[in-house]
């Protein structure tokens, strides 16, 4: 039996689609299931003499995301041509760019598991322009549909510092938490707004010596669970390859996979591809773009708490726990939301409680954020103090919240038109006291007798009281008042 | 009155007044081309019933006393290499030969909106690639002067048509010299404008770097007045320039003004070089801007001799990508039975290119490929920017920069097909002035033994056309060259 050990190595590419209100070098409308070849134009499919003119906003975004990932941003910055001749792309080449990105190195935080995160370093973020779409429909021919030509990409590579499917999962959904923040994506995963491809490969150490796997690079995954399990079956995968073969690692070659989404495989569709020959050159129809601070500056300023830096302050600062911390973050309406109504002067964890329990089930129910549901941050925090005060029960909080989502943002008019509010007048509660002593004298003399009994009958007489005022007694009072009368 | 002896603007201003009718300027223009088209074979389309219908609504619209435009009337043909909703757009390429834009290059946009009669779209050279017409991959345009000899390319159409009379002004493209060395050998005037003052959107692409679109006219004051039509900011171009950067000038205004103390610079050798009788004619030239009060400095540009390599570099790199998406996929001359989508490609293209612009494809793909990048487009680049620094510091010493157009007076159909190296020799006047993005013109300054036109080059800063043109009226304004017609009855055709 030989001694063993691997590890996972990955990187990852990924193409998130800018939510740009055009195209990423002309006029025409970003497309989603309208009509075949309904939203192009001269310029998005490469008709002669048709030049292309720079999106600003997907520049801008951009930017945003690379300030997001913590990239270097330079002040100089380039469009390239990369040429391959593919039906799809209409002028044979992609405008994108090639040794000047317009962010370099930078690394993402990573939540994991256990509460920690992780720093995976960003090699570099690129914009460039999507291509269309062959379709293939059995006739004799293929067609092309170019309405997604031309839509904005920014290209995301990371280096291989990622060592698990679960790394990588947990980095896809923290940057589509982070791209949904700074609102520069919808990161629609069903729209293709996400497309990842990893590079896999294992670093074997074997009776002491380290080997490594060839590297296989999959592609077009589309949705966090392909990915995860594409690495997970890559690395098994490559590893009774390894068993079998004893085959390493060559510099410079790499092999293409795809992922079969049906028997959860990964299927090889190219071996060694050579390194293709995309001949970049620097765009002569677009011109340099400068980023100077000015305009950096600006767009800092659109910056907001990323998602992961607002999970850890809820956890230090209201103590929630990481899981409730993650969940509340999810989405940044929902954080803001929760902000919010703490600072109206609800209580963090019956904030939290009250939205994981009862908001984020509501807001399911309607296909939107707990945002959305038509409640007051104001009016949520006023049934938070309501329950604190103890004027509401902890149950009656949460009926009065599902009521507060038909829109109605008045709590204590809930409560009383739903006679929730607990009995706080210690006069009537006193009658009831009295009434209910009166007609249990059993019961106090065993109270009086001490020993085991009293806690019971003490107990008993509770219950008498808070079912003779169906419920709505504030138990805290009506536990004074009798301890009171019953001279304890 | 013979109308066809006006120029553009002479005709304009008369047609505005109402004392001619544009539909009887367009029919004179109609009737020479029936006459002398079969001989000269300027044209790829005309657009006869069009241009009469158009002409008929701008006369209405003067006799109806309302505004129209700078052009108004004018028949002008352009170059068919830039799109037009109307006709072809064929670049001279069966690739194109029944490709029809959906749009209207800005040019022509600006020629329509000017209210200009555009009556028809000229040969050139496939994809603007050569210097004589001769591939075309449609036809054959024939020199007016001689019909022996090329037209001069890639431009030769326009040129050809201009010097025939066949349009009252035309516009050309100039990438290493297509307007100015068709001009030159056609015997008119053609101006290269300053990379980026006139918008390159809707010009099918060559060298994108380097493509500019310019005016072919009988005089300089017709090249400035459609400069007042062409020249400005484009939106839709990122590479035209901004008019709060450099601002576009009238450029008619003061065109008739000398410039004082005028300092001229010369490089004695380039003029050296040239053929005795242009040499004779361009130091005749300078002699006359001398005894205008001129200043001539002699002044070196030691990179020049580098332009040619630099330029079949860069620009057939570029090439190489623009001309990628001729495909046989989305549109233009696609092959009849392709086995898989790799033949749509390979067969399309092999059918469809001329031998030239393969050339120049396969020469730009080769310069871009991975190992070559560094040693070949880099290093042209490198080249490129020495270039420019020798017009900068020549441009400290002197206004502007006299030189032939082109080392020969026009050559003889056939002549040069057969080393393209030799042709591309021919452009080492012209060349460096589009690596630099400076503007210059070409005015006819003369004539050969053979009565063949001899053309002078005169380069200024970028920007300077306004004064470019006044430099170049100056010499017009002393000399007959440009008012001399080719005798096309007497033509020896064969
Ligand atoms: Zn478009």
């Amino acid at each position: 039996m030989t001694n063993l050990d691997y590890k996972i190595i990955v990187g990852l590419e990924i193409h998130v689609q800018l939510a740009t209100k055009t195209k990423m070098f002309c006029g025409c409308a970003l497309s989603f299931g309208e009509d075949a070849n309904s939203r192009v134009c001269p310029v998005c499919i490469g008709m002669p003499g048709a030049l292309p003119v720079m999106n600003k906003q997907a520049v801008e975004f951009s930017l945003l995301a690379g300030l997001a990932l913590n990239c270097e941003i330079p002040s100089f910055t380039k469009w390239d041509r990369k040429s391959y001749y593919y039906p799809d792309l209409p002028k044979n080449y992609q405008i994108s760019q090639y040794d000047l990105p317009l962010n370099g190195t930078g690394f993402i935080e990573i939540p994991l598991e256990d509460g920690t995160s992780k720093r995976i370093r960003i090699t570099r973020a690129h914009l460039e322009e999507d291509a269309g779409k062959n379709i293939h429909a059995g006739d004799a021919f293929s067609r092309v549909d170019l309405n997604r030509a031309g839509t904005p990409l920014l290209e995301i590579v990371t280096e291989p510092d990622l060592s698990s499917g679960t790394e990588v999962r947990a980095l896809a959904i923290e940057l589509q938490r982070i791209v949904r923040y700074l609102g520069i994506s919808e990161a629609d995963m069903q729209k293709g707004h996400m497309r990842f491809e990893p590079n896999i490969n294992l670093a074997i150490t074997k009776d002491g010596t380290e080997y490594r796997t060839p590297i296989t690079e999959v592609k077009n995954l589309n949705s966090f669970r392909a990915l995860q399990r594409s690495v997970e079956y890559e690395a098994r995968r490559q590893l009774d390859e390894f068993i079998d073969t004893g085959k390493t690692m060559v510099m410079g070659n790499k092999s293409t996979y795809g992922w079969d989404d049906n028997r959860n495989v990964t299927v090889l569709q190219r071996e060694k591809e050579e390194a293709h020959d995309y001949r970049y050159f620097p765009d002569p129809d677009l011109v340099p773009v400068e980023v100077d601070e000015k305009w950096l500056s600006k767009i800092k300023s659109r910056l907001c708490e990323l998602p992961l830096q607002k999970q850890k302050r809820f956890v230090e600062q209201f103590g929630l726990s990481d899981y409730d911390a993650g969940v509340l973050t999810a989405d940044k309406a929902t954080a803001e939301f929760f902000d919010e109504t703490v600072k109206a002067g609800a209580e963090a964890k019956r904030v939290c409680n009250l939205l994981t329990q009862i908001g984020l089930k509501l807001a399911n129910e309607k296909n939107c954020s707990v945002a959305e549901l038509g409640i007051l941050p104001k009016a949520l925090a006023k049934l938070c103090v309501m329950a604190s005060e103890g004027q509401i029960s902890a149950s009656a909080a949460q009926t009065i919240l599902v009521e507060m989502s038909g829109g109605e943002n008045e709590p204590e008019k809930i409560a009383e038109e739903k006679n929730l509010l607990q009995k706080n007048d210690t006069g009537e509660l006193e009658k009831i006291v009295d009434e209910v002593l009166a007609n249990n004298p059993d019961a106090i003399a065993e109270v009086k007798a001490g020993g085991k009994k009293s806690k019971k009958a003490s107990g008993f007489l509770m219950g008498q009281i808070i079912k003779a005022t169906k419920g709505s007694a504030n138990p805290q009072m009506a536990a004074k008042i009798l301890s009171q009368k019953l001279g304890q | 009155m013979d109308l066809l002896k006006l120029t553009c603007k002479e005709l304009r201003d008369k047609i505005a007044v109402g004392s001619i009718k544009s539909t009887d300027a367009t029919e004179a223009i109609f009737s020479q081309i029936e006459k002398h088209e079969p001989q000269i074979a300027a044209f790829i389309s005309t657009f006869k019933d069009d241009a009469l219908a158009k002409a008929k609504s701008i006369d209405e619209k003067i006799a109806a006393d309302e505004k129209s435009g700078l052009l108004a009337g004018v028949p002008i043909c352009v170059k068919d290499n830039m799109c037009t909703t109307f006709g072809p757009t064929s670049c001279a390429s069966k690739m194109l030969e029944n490709f029809h834009s959906p749009y209207n290059a800005t040019v022509v946009e600006k020629l329509l909106a000017a209210d200009a009669v555009i009556i028809g779209k000229a040969n050139l050279d496939e994809f603007a690639m050569g210097s004589s017409t001769e591939n075309s991959g449609l036809q054959q345009t024939f020199n007016p002067w001689d019909t022996r000899c090329v037209p001069g390319g890639s431009s030769g159409g326009s040129a050809a048509a201009m010097a025939t009379k066949m349009c009252f002004a035309a516009l050309g493209s100039d990438t290493g010299g297509s307007i100015r060395q068709p001009a030159s050998f056609c015997g008119v005037v053609g101006l290269k404008p300053t990379y980026g003052r006139v918008s390159r959107f809707g010009l099918v692409a060559y060298g994108s770097s380097l493509d500019q679109i310019g005016p072919i006219t009988s005089d300089v004051a017709d090249a400035a007045l459609m400069m007042n039509v062409i020249a400005g900011k484009d939106e839709n171009d990122s590479t035209s320039i901004d008019e709060k950067t450099v601002p576009v000038s009238d450029y008619l205004a003061g065109i008739e003004n000398d410039i004082d103390k005028l300092k001229i610079g010369i490089v004695p050798e380039f003029i050296a070089a040239a053929d005795p009788d242009v040499r004779n004619k361009i130091e005749e030239a300078i002699d006359c801007y001398r005894n205008a009060g001129s200043e001539i400095i002699e002044i070196k540009m030691p990179y020049f001799d580098y332009s040619i390599a630099a330029y079949y570099l860069l620009a057939t790199a570029e090439a190489s990508s623009n001309l990628a998406r001729y495909d046989g996929v989305h549109y233009g001359h696609r092959t009849d039975s392709p086995a898989d989508y790799v033949e749509v490609y390979s067969k399309s293209r092999n059918e469809a290119f001329g031998a030239e612009v393969k050339r120049r494809i396969m020469l730009g793909t080769y310069a871009l490929s991975s190992g070559y990048y560094d040693a070949y487009y880099l290093k042209a680049l490198k080249v490129r920017n020495l270039i420019r620094g020798d017009f900068t510091k020549a441009f400290e010493k002197c206004d502007c920069i006299m030189m032939p157009v082109s080392p020969t007076t026009a050559f003889k159909i056939g002549e040069k097909t057969a080393d393209p190296l030799q042709m591309y020799m021919a452009d080492i006047y012209t060349i460096a002035v589009n690596l630099a993005g400076v503007p210059a013109v070409s005015l006819p300054c003369g004539f050969d033994a053979n009565k063949l036109p001899i053309g002078l080059q005169i380069i200024a800063p970028a920007f300077e056309e306004a004064k470019l043109l006044r430099i170049a009226r100056m010499f017009e304004k002393r000399n007959d060259y440009h008012l001399e017609q080719p005798n096309l009855t007497t033509n020896k055709h064969e």
